[in-house]
């Protein structure tokens, strides 16, 4: 049961959760327009703090479609937060005018900061660097229609697998699934954390450290890539001496199953040439376009049951 | 020895904290508030021989009887003590200081980017206990963990 409840982290969900949320999706995919008044008169508030286009507008997006209505705290700098309006504050004045709060920021645990004061249900649209639960929900069921399945499938993630929440949502997501095998690809220096190797560990999950995507890709049912900001390298140089390596092309793909799906939860910079894009292996556009009836599905869910 | 008198020396009614990990005793006692100008008789023990710790700690203090958010304080300091309430010279109650399940209010998060360290927000920072031995506890709101030695760095820097 999802209705009324927060969604901050892949942690508070069950595989029940996960599945749940998969058949809504598929039964919104098959008939759309079946869905379209569901949520009248439902108002939902996003409040990014950090902005993300993307999510957004694919949050903004679902609410239209399910018949609800939106407002939007708008660009920060520009609100009273500039002013030194702090994030409990904003929350209380969004819980008294919306029935769902969706919000993004960059400061750890500022959702489930959010959910402890609003009334209302918070949805983390991404947090800090470990949480963003939604994007794994929807990097879950790309692979499930893709793929038919998650269980059994053998799974790389490669890039900043220590800072990325992108990438740390989608790993804990897995160890509510059996999946075959995991690879963590990445340079020495964004290796997972420590908790998260515990976790994987905990979970049952056979997985491997390296370092070159090379070594493991003929291995491959599922790539998942993600960007390595420059940022998380004290020192320039080493920065531009590991980022060719974890460059998707045509040449690295080299010995691939034919059905591999490539996935990255997008915006990408270079981490994937667009030769790539004209490959079958190309996913992460059909990824984006599923952001939409998966957060509809959620929505759905959390406001109506 | 002069060991022996200052261990026997008996209290009336009171707190009898025991097996302290040795040299911890002065700040658990200033973790529990006591500065000396209470009026409490306090007897310190430092760095006796203890056949679980080696070496250990003991304070006594006549007169006081322990808060809960104090034996909280101190099982974070010194997990192995023990906690002797004495009615009429006898030990009616010992217990030990088993640290809680949920640690609010009183330690920081280690984490700049943690929602806890941002001054203008109303929010106590909250720790869970992951094991008890080590001592480890996680931040509720970023997981970023406290390991014994931070924990302890924590609570004996404070003014
Ligand atoms: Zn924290």
């Amino acid at each position: 049961m999802l209705r009324g409840r927060d969604i901050i982290s892949v942690n508070d969900l069950s595989r029940h959760d996960f599945e749940e949320i998969f058949r809504m999706a598929d039964e919104i995919l098959e008939a759309p327009d079946r869905w379209s008044s569901i949520l009248r008169s439902k108002i939902m508030a996003t409040a990014f703090f950090e902005p993300s286009t993307r999510t957004r507008l694919s949050f903004q997006t679902a609410m239209l479609r399910l018949g609800g209505e939106v407002i939007d705290l708008g660009e920060v700098e520009k609100s009273s937060i500039a002013k030194g309006e702090n994030l409990s504050d904003t929350i209380r004045m969004l819980d008294s005018y919306a029935d769902v709060i969706v919000i993004r920021h960059r400061l750890e645990g500022a959702a489930k900061l959010a959910a402890e004061i609003a009334e209302k249900p918070v949805i983390n649209a991404g947090d800090g660097s470990r949480n963003h639960p939604t994007q794994a929900m929807i990097d879950l069921y790309t692979i499930r229609r893709l793929h038919g399945r998650i269980d059994g499938l053998t799974i790389g993630v490669l890039g900043d697998l220590k800072y990325g929440r992108a990438t740390n949502s989608f790993i804990a997501a897995l160890t509510r699934f059996r999946i075959g095998k995991l690879y963590l690809i990445s340079p020495p220096q964004l290796r997972v954390r420590d908790d998260t190797r515990e976790l994987l560990v905990e979970a049952g999950i056979e997985f491997r450290e390296v370092e070159r995507l090379e070594e493991v890709v003929e291995d491959l049912d599922v790539l998942y890539a993600s960007r390595i900001q420059k940022e998380r390298f004290p020192d320039p140089s080493e920065y531009e001496m590991v980022r060719g390596s974890y460059v998707i092309t045509g040449e690295s793909l080299r010995g691939a199953k034919k059905n591999l799906v490539i996935l990255h939860p997008l915006p990408r910079v270079d981490e994937i040439s667009f030769e790539v894009d004209s490959t079958p292996y190309a996913k992460y556009f059909e990824q984006a376009a599923l952001g939409v009836p998966v957060r509809m599905a959620l929505l759905k869910l959390i406001l109506v049951g | 020895m002069a060991e022996k008198p200052l261990l026997v020396a008996k209290i009336r009614n009171g707190t009898i904290i025991d097996h302290i990990p040795a040299g911890r005793a002065l700040s658990i006692l200033r973790l529990m508030g006591i500065t000396g100008k209470e009026g409490f008789t306090v007897a310190i023990v430092m760095n006796v021989e203890s056949r679980k710790l080696g070496r250990k700690d003991i304070i006594k203090v006549e007169g006081l009887e322990l808060r809960p958010e104090d034996t909280d304080k101190i099982a974070l300091l010194a997990p192995m003590a023990t906690i002797n309430v004495v009615k009429d010279y006898a030990v009616v109650e010992k217990r030990k200081a088993v640290p809680p399940k949920i640690v609010e209010g009183f330690l920081r998060c280690k984490n700049p980017n943690c929602i806890t360290n941002q001054k203008n927000e109303p929010v106590k920072p909250r720790f869970i206990t992951a094991s008890y031995d080590p001592l480890k506890l996680v931040c509720d709101y970023c997981s970023l963990a406290l390991t014994f030695d931070d924990i302890a760095r924590q609570l004996e820097s404070r003014p």
